[in-house]
């Protein structure tokens, strides 16, 4: 059992929390993920480690509540228990090497995951610019966090209640157009956004890192739940990602496979609704 | 007097048009008086082949005599000093290539049910709460470690308590058991004596720490450090193998892993699962070994009209359990023998079919199984929505890629010393499906049992 220590609402629908967990802090790097299961016979969740502290031995995680699991973590208090927490999983972002300049974007929930990938690449002693995107203000993450070691923040909201109006994909093409250079790009959103990047960075052939999210069960390459096409060939995002090059990944595959249980999961989520 | 029946004694079992639609255990067991009439049938060989092909050595006429006498505490016992989970072996050991394979009662007519009897005295030793166990003091004052809780860690690790260590489980998922419990679904072997049995196990003192991934939250030199003195492999061959044909990532294309981990550990069978799994109308599970037929049988349980099971060799060559391949046929899944899939066929990223082609068999291939041969001009498209791959598994590479040393061979196997089951790093075992592939059951429980052996004499010098 894993014990929530610490716990902050950050808006309504995204939480942020610290679980003791050993056996994962100590070996846990930038990029990795765990398998959580909130309650006993629950889901398999996985969610990207936001961050760790070796000496406390603890990790945090930060979810936006989309559907039953995620709604059921977020009604755990602190000094609650989580029935099972599995990792550290995947590879460790591999970095770029000899990168001088790097830019970061960020979709809405993905600012938790790239948020200790571009502070590994700020230690390193490298520049990262971020573009952070959200539907509107309430859904901008990790802002203050991210504005301690970031060069230059470039803020999109969707409906302009803060920073620019508009897609971070739009911000992406004007940055490139007035002459930034940039050796790569990671970008960590929704699976469409990651598509459009791509589609973008392509273009004036720089090199794009994404973070692929399908649907996971064990996270050990054990059920190939997660298998995806890249360059060609199928890979488990759970043991050769979640990180790779967005140049190689069929994105299409990708996006319908992740809404193979919609009809079902949508059930679950006004079953937990009402009760809560 | 012995019983010269030359039949078994008929297990009782659930009508096949019942028992299709639930996930209750098909066969029912003896009762004591059935038990004991089958156990007159063994005629106590004075060289019992029986035994020599039981990979634990279990001492089946002793445990047969006793049951035949009534004394069921003390044939439990008997099985007790060879196997650990007896309850679980009895169900799902394939009797006929093992012990009953080479009873002498088989010669002319059918063998002793060993695996029946087998599993009668654990259910009545269970079923009367007659099992007395009491936690072993680790004399030894030394630490081992198992990875993984499947047969091969848990005999392991049973074995290593009795001798006197202190010993620790890690196993990668949140529920111990292995293949038991995600992979053999509930209809076959009940989750409740998979529990109870490895409850035994930690009764004598084995503890279990799960969600451990061992290779990715501790590396091996982590235990090392940690002070356990060997460190026992028994990570199984969780990685699914697929056919690499077009169609593969379409929804509705499963590993048998996944479809099975999905209904038996994450319970999606039941109405209040938080776990969804995708129930096809009518499904192709390709393959045609014990997790095709469970992968069928499931599917079939779930509600899906019509189950396939496409195999591209024929009835004979069926590497399943001989009672499985006919459970599945009284359940009514139907067997599309000697045809081979080319092709998943999709709709809006959905299956829609599967395209095959027919065979014919050859020559004798390495495996001495005659090799199929495509049929020119045989395509044709069997209309499914889901399609379930049972074609193997692979040993996982997480520990390999982690440990500097651990030599593997070029198919996935860890590479291990015969005699000892030490691999090419000190005092670092492995057995079970990690060394030898896909298996079973009581081979995994064999290796672990060697290996334990191995390990007490390395320490105790
Ligand atoms: C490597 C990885 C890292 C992730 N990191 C984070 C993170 O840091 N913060 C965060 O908020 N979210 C993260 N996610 C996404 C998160 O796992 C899903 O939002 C969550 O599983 C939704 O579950 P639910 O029951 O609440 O919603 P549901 O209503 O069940 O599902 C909503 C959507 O989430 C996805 N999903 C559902 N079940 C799973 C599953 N078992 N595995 C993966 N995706 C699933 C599907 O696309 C589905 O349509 C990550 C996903 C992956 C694969
Ligand atoms: C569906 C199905 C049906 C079968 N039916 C039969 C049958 O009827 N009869 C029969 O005899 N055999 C059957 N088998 C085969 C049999 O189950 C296996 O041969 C046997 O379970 C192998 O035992 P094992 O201990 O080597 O591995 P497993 O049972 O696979 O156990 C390995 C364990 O190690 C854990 N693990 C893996 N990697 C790590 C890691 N890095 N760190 C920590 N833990 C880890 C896994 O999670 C798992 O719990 C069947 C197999 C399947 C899949
Ligand atoms: S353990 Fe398996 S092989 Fe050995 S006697 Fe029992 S059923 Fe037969
Ligand atoms: S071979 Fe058959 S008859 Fe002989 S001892 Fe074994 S079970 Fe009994
Ligand atoms: S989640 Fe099962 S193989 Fe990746
Ligand atoms: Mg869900």
């Amino acid at each position: 059992m894993y014990k929530i220590l610490e716990k902050k609402i950050v808006n309504n629908d995204v939480e942020k929390i610290v679980v003791e967990a050993p056996h994962i802090a100590r070996n846990c790097k930038a990029g990795q993920f765990i398998i959580i299961m909130v309650e006993e016979d629950g889901e398999r969740v996985p969610l990207t480690i936001a961050d760790y502290d070796r000496e406390k031995k603890t990790i945090t995680l930060i979810y936006q509540k989309v559907g039953y699991s995620t709604k059921l973590l977020g009604t755990k208090k602190v000094g609650d228990t989580i029935f099972a927490l599995a990792g550290p999983l995947g590879k460790p972002v591999k970095h770029v090497e000899n990168a001088k300049r790097i830019l970061g974007i960020a979709g809405g929930v993905g600012a938790a995951p790239i948020y200790p990938q571009l502070k590994e690449y700020y230690k390193m002693g490298i520049k990262v610019d971020l573009i952070l995107g959200a539907r509107n203000e309430k859904y901008l993450l990790l802002e203050d966090e991210f504005s301690k070691f970031i060069d230059n923040m470039y803020i999109t909201t969707d409906d302009g209640s803060k920073g620019r109006k508009g897609f971070v994909t739009q911000q992406l093409i004007e940055l490139i157009e007035s002459g930034n250079k940039y050796d790569e790009v990671i970008a960590i959103g929704p699976l469409i956004m990651m598509k459009f990047i791509v589609d973008i960075t392509k273009k004036y052939n720089i090199k794009t890192s994404v973070s692929l999210n399908p649907i996971m069960i064990d996270g050990t390459g054990m059920c190939g739940g997660c298998r995806l096409t890249y360059d060609g060939k199928t890979k488990f995002a759970c043991v050769d990602g979640p990180d790779f090059d967005g140049f190689l990944v069929d994105f299409d595959e990708l996006l319908s496979r992740q809404n193979m249980y919609k009809d079902i999961e949508e059930k679950h989520k006004c079953r937990l609704d009402e009760t809560l | 007097m012995y019983n010269m029946n030359l039949n078994k004694v008929k297990m009782n079992e659930q009508d096949p048009d019942v028992r299709n639609k639930n996930f209750e255990e098909v066969a029912l067991g003896y009762t004591l008086e059935q038990a004991i009439e089958e156990a007159k049938r063994c005629i106590q060989c004075k060289n019992p082949k029986c035994v020599i092909n039981c990979p634990v050595n279990i001492n089946i006429p002793r445990f047969i005599k006793e049951v035949a006498e009534g004394n069921i505490e003390k044939a439990y016992e008997i099985i007790l000093e060879q196997n650990s989970l007896p309850a679980i072996c009895g169900r799902v050991c394939p009797q006929e290539n093992q012990c009953e394979g080479a009873c002498v009662r088989g010669i002319k007519g059918e063998p002793v049910g060993i695996g029946r009897l087998e599993r009668f005295v654990a259910d009545y030793m269970r079923e009367k709460n007659l099992v007395k166990i009491e936690e072993v003091k680790n004399q030894k004052n030394k630490k081992v470690a198992v990875i993984g809780s499947g047969p091969a860690g848990l005999s392991c690790a049973y074995d290593l308590a009795k001798y006197g260590y202190d010993v620790t489980i890690f196993e990668a998922l949140h529920k111990e058991g292995g293949v038991l419990s995600y992979g053999i679904p509930e209809f076959r072997l009940p989750k409740d004596i998979v529990k109870y049995e490895i409850e035994n196990i930690k009764k004598l003192g084995v503890k279990i720490e799960k969600n451990v991934i061992v290779g990715k939250s501790y590396t091996i030199d982590d235990l090392k450090e940690d002070g356990y003195e060997a460190i026992f492999i028994g990570s199984g061959a969780g990685l699914p193998k697929f056919m690499r044909i077009k169609g593969e990532n379409l929804n509705g294309v499963y590993s048998a892993n996944e479809f099975l981990t999905r209904v038996n550990l994450m319970k999606a069978y039941k109405e209040d699962s938080h776990t969804p799994v995708y129930k096809g109308e009518r499904v192709a599970v390709i393959g045609g070994g014990n997790v095709a037929m469970d992968a069928a049988r499931t599917a079939l349980r779930l509600g899906s009209k019509k189950v396939y099971i496409i195999y591209r060799r024929s009835e004979k060559e069926l590497p399943a359990r001989l009672e499985e391949v006919h459970h599945a046929k009284e359940e009514g899944i139907e067997f599309k023998l000697l045809t081979n899939p080319i092709e998943i066929v999709g709709e809006n990223n959905w299956v829609k079919g599967i395209k095959c082609i027919k065979m014919e068999l050859g020559e004798p291939d390495a495996s001495g199984r005659r090799r199929p041969i495509e049929i020119k001009n045989s395509e044709h498209i069997i209309e499914v929505d889901s399609v379930i791959m049972a074609i193997g598994q692979t040993p996982n590479p997480l520990i390999k890629e982690t440990t500097t040393g651990l030599d593997t061979h070029s198919w996935g196997g860890i590479v291990v010393n015969e005699d000892t089951l030490e691999t090419t790093r000190e005092n670092v075992y492995a057995g079970g499906d990690a060394v030898i592939g896909a298996a079973t059951v009581i081979l995994a429980m064999g290796a672990g049992k060697k290996a334990a052996k191995a390990i007490d004499e390395k320490l105790s010098k």
